[in-house]
Formats: C-alpha cells, structure tokens, sequence
C-alpha cells in the first residue's frame, strides 16, 4: 500500500513537470507553425531557433508585478486561474499517457488512476475548467471580463452537452468507461480503430474539442478584437500564465483522448512501438489544432450556438440512435 | 526579392477580379441548403490546404517572406533620395564641387549653408560646407540642381541621431579618395539621361 502511494505520488509529479514543460513547449511550437504557415520564421534570435523563447517568456511572466485591481473580489480573482490549471492536470489522472513499461524490474503503469470511471471524470474535470474563466471574468469588475466570463458560460455549457453525447455512441461500443479498456477494444491493428465505425463521432469529439479548448473557431472567450481580452483582461504576471498553461494542458487531454478513442490509443501500429504511436497521434491533433488556427476565422457568438443546438447536438443523437439500432439488430 | 522584381512590382495595374458571390439565402430552406453544401463540398479543408501547402513552400522552397533586416536588407531603388554624398573627377581625384551656391540657394528646407574663397590659382575652393540634416526633407532639388553633380542621393538610409541637429560635413560626405574606383554616379534627377551622348551635337566650331 505504501509502495501504491509512493508510486502515484511520483506519478503525479512527474505528469505536472512533464504536461507543463510541454505546454510551456506548445507556445513556442504553435509560434512557429503559425509563422511558417504565414511563411515567417517566428522567434529566431533567443538561442537556437528561438528555442530559449520559453524560458524568456517564463521569465517575464514570473517577474511581471502581480496585479490585482482595486474594485475586484480579491480572494476569487486570486484562485480562478489555479481552477483553471489545477482542473487541467486533475483531468490528467485518468488518461493513461503510454502503454505498460519496466524500469528498475518494476512495471510501471503511465496513469495515476484507473478508475471505472475514467472518461466521465475526465469530461468532469473539463466541464470544472470551465469555473475558472467564469469567476475570473466576475471577479475583476470589468466590462470585458464580464463578457468574457458570460460567453464561457455559454460555449462550455453548450459544448459539454456536445462532447457527452459524441462520446455515449463509442462508450456503448465499447460498454466501459475506462479509457484503457478503449484502448484494448481496437488492438487489432488499424482497422479496429473506432474512428472508421464512428466517424460521425470522432468529427463532432473533434469540434466540441476544439470549443472546450478555447482554440481558434471557438475562441470568443479571449477574442481581442471584440472584448480585448476577455475573462484574461485584468491579469498579469503568472496569473496569467496559469490561463495558458491550463489551456495548453487542455488541448493536450484533448489530443491523449482523441487518439485513445477514436484512433486506436497507444496500441503498436505495424512496426512502430505503442508509445511512440500515441505521442505520433497526439502531436498531429495538436498540429491540427494549430493549423486550423492558421486556416480558419473564428465564428460569432450566435453562429456558435446556432451550429452548437441546431447542428451538432442533432446529428449526435442521431449518431446515438443509429449505433443503438445497429448495435441491437 | 532581387532588385528586377523590386523595380517591376505594378503597382495599380493588377487584376483584380470580383467573386462570384451567390446571393445570400433568405428563407430557413435555402440557409440549410447552403450549409450542406459546403459541408459537404468540404471547402473548409481547401482553407486546410492553402495554409499547409504555403508552410511547405516557405520552409522546404526557400519562400520564406522574413526579411532579417539589420543583418540582411533589402535593394533600394537606385534613384532612393538618401544621405547626400559628394563626389570626385574621376581622373584627377580632385572634388567636383565649383562652388557656385546653388545647392544652397535652392534649397527649400534652408537646410545648406556653404563658405568659399579664391585659392591661390584664382579657383573657387570650398572651405565649409554643411548640411543640416535635422532640417534636410530630402526633396532632390540640390541634386538636380547642381552643375557639376557634384552633390548626389546615396544610399544611406539609417539616419538615426541623438540630436535633433545633425550636420554633415563637405569631409563626410566626400568620396575617400582610396575609394575613388568604386565611386557610382546617382541616376536620379539632375543626372545624365542614358542616352546623353546621342544627344550631344557637336558645337559649330568644330565643322
């Protein structure tokens, strides 16, 4: 018992160092794949290929004044960005990152917890994320940040509903909710994977992936254009930055379950060993995410709602229904 | 970008054609109608491919638009009106500048200021000359003026100072002597069309 303890804690550790140098690391990849896409060259002069941008950034935003206005409600406007990234990396704990690998003699299990439960506390965890923009809008009394906080409440909620129903038709596929029964349900190789029985699902996972995430179709919450910078506008600082590195931490749950469900998770692909496979998968989701950021504007709050009730949730229950009918017959 | 496609940009004359915009849908049907057919068109994905095949041409076809500017620079135009430069003879290495004053009667800004004498062979020597560059709005005219061209355009662009006044001296601006084989003159205004010596008719004198 003492050794399951030890093991989970260090577990834990090293997903919060590993997930947030990466997100740290995604700001600069997503820096240089936009520029390249514009044909620029992004940062270039911080080392090497402007590789020591992170640590400049980092050091900005741990010595920047930490910064809380006078009319805002001090102790709310103080936790909402560690809801944020605290959500983030809890969402974690039931993703398992790689397959099964000895060290030392001992195997060790890549996840922290695998619980029966799995994807529904992940979604649970994500759908908690979305306190964190909401309070830290109310809080800072700004018109802005009220916008902000008032457009969250309205994509998250509406997104979840999505995210929920694209995922029932593969949960009752699969008949568990543990993200690694998922990943033994298509072990056969490429043609088990789920995404070719449930494309419709893994399209709809993918937009209201994108909505959760906050990333560019979506991005209303933090549009400078319209409400400067949203739910973000009064922080500074690594208030701030706890925002983005909770985002960054989303958008890479987001590709750990998009490839564990729908593409077939850290199962060997031909000669390729299951954990470079899944690290394959979830770099090209982020890619994804970052080319569609370069592709695409965003849409506007009523067209987001519009596709949200009127398109997406429709489509998901008819998705439901079909599997169910094919399932039963 | 080489100096031909700098000088041949068009501006003005490109073609510019109107969209085929289809009206917008004004019933329930129509709207529903269009959003299938551009679902199932897929030309979100064109969008896609636009962006990923300029990623591919920037890194791997050396399109690359960057420009890093104090270590690389653009071409100038030729005929760019940057810091003046006086120029030599080119066979006697000796100034080119008669000292008649034009330069500084014509200039608008007020911006030159010159001091000659008679040296001792009854020549006109210049002993100061300077351009105040706080005030020099690098409009040409002393270019074009200039008898002799003497005083040019170079192509000296980074004019930065401390000071709001920057004089430049006759010294300064003077072709180094050392350098005297690499000295260009300026086609800009007040310089000799390419087509001079056709021009050229011989004076009656010479029948």
């Amino acid at each position: 018992m003492d050794g399951y303890i030890i093991a989970t804690v260090i577990k834990a550790i090293l997903i919060l160092a590993i997930i947030s140098a990466l997100a740290g690391f995604g700001t600069y990849i997503e820096r240089k794949i936009l520029a390249f896409m514009q044909r620029r060259l992004g940062p270039m002069h911080v080392g090497p290929y402007g590789l020591l941008q992170i640590a400049a950034d980092g050091i900005k935003l741990f010595t920047k004044e930490d910064f809380i206005p006078q009319g805002a409600n001090r102790i709310i406007f103080m936790i909402a960005p560690i809801i944020t990234a605290a959500t983030a990396f809890i969402a974690l704990a039931a993703v398992p990152l790689l397959p099964e690998f000895e060290i030392f003699g001992i195997t060790v299990r890549p996840i922290v917890s695998d619980m029966n439960i799995g994807l529904l506390f992940v979604i649970a965890m994500m759908g908690v994320g979305l306190y964190g923009p909401l309070l830290a809008g109310m809080a800072q009394e700004n018109k802005w940040g009220l916008i902000g906080s008032a457009r969250t409440a309205i994509q998250f909620l509406s997104y979840e509903v999505v995210t929920g129903l694209s995922l029932l038709a593969p949960i009752m596929m699969v008949g568990s909710l543990s993200l690694i029964d998922f990943n033994n349900y298509q072990a056969g190789g490429i043609s088990n994977w789920i995404i070719w029985s449930q494309p419709l699902a893994f399209i709809l996972f993918l937009i209201s992936g994108f909505a959760e995430t906050n990333r560019t179709p979506f991005d209303l919450l933090e549009n400078e254009a319209e409400i400067i910078s949203g739910y973000a506008t009064e922080y500074s600082g690594m208030r701030w930055g706890m925002f983005f590195i909770g985002e960054y931490t989303n958008m890479i749950t987001i590709g750990f379950l998009a490839a564990l469900i729908f593409l077939g998770g850290f199962n060997p692909l031909g000669f390729i060993p299951g954990g470079i496979a899944i690290i394959l998968k979830v770099s090209f989701l982020f890619f994804l995410m970052l080319w569609v950021r370069a592709a695409w504007p965003h849409v506007r709050p009523d067209q987001l709602m519009w596709l949200c009730w009127k398109v997406l949730m429709p489509l998901a229950v008819l998705n439901i229904l079909v599997t169910g009918i094919v399932m039963m017959v | 970008m080489s100096l031909n496609n700098f000088k041949d940009r068009n501006v003005g004359v490109q073609n510019y054609r109107l969209l085929d915009l289809e009206p917008t849908p004004k019933t329930g049907w129509g709207k529903f109608k269009r959003v299938l057919r551009r679902s199932v068109k897929l030309e979100l994905l064109v969008g896609l491919k636009v962006t990923f095949r300029e990623m591919i041409k920037a890194l791997f076809m050396g399109e690359m638009h960057t420009v890093k500017y104090p270590f690389e620079k653009l071409p100038i135009s030729p005929r760019y009106r940057a810091i003046h430069q006086m120029l030599r003879l080119l066979e006697s290495g000796h100034y080119r500048c008669i000292g008649c004053g034009l330069c500084e009667k014509i200039c608008i800004a007020d911006c030159i200021r010159m001091d000659t004498r008679y040296d001792e062979n009854q020549r006109k020597e210049v002993t100061e000359y300077t351009i105040n560059f706080g005030r020099c709005i690098f409009c040409g005219y002393c270019a074009e003026v200039c008898p002799e061209l003497a005083i040019v355009h170079g192509g000296r662009y980074e004019v930065a100072s401390e000071q709001r006044a920057e004089y430049a001296l006759f010294e300064d601006m003077l072709t180094p002597i050392d350098q005297l084989k690499n000295q260009k003159e300026y086609p800009g205004f007040g310089a000799v069309s390419p087509n001079a010596d056709e021009n050229i008719k011989k004076t009656p004198l010479a029948y």
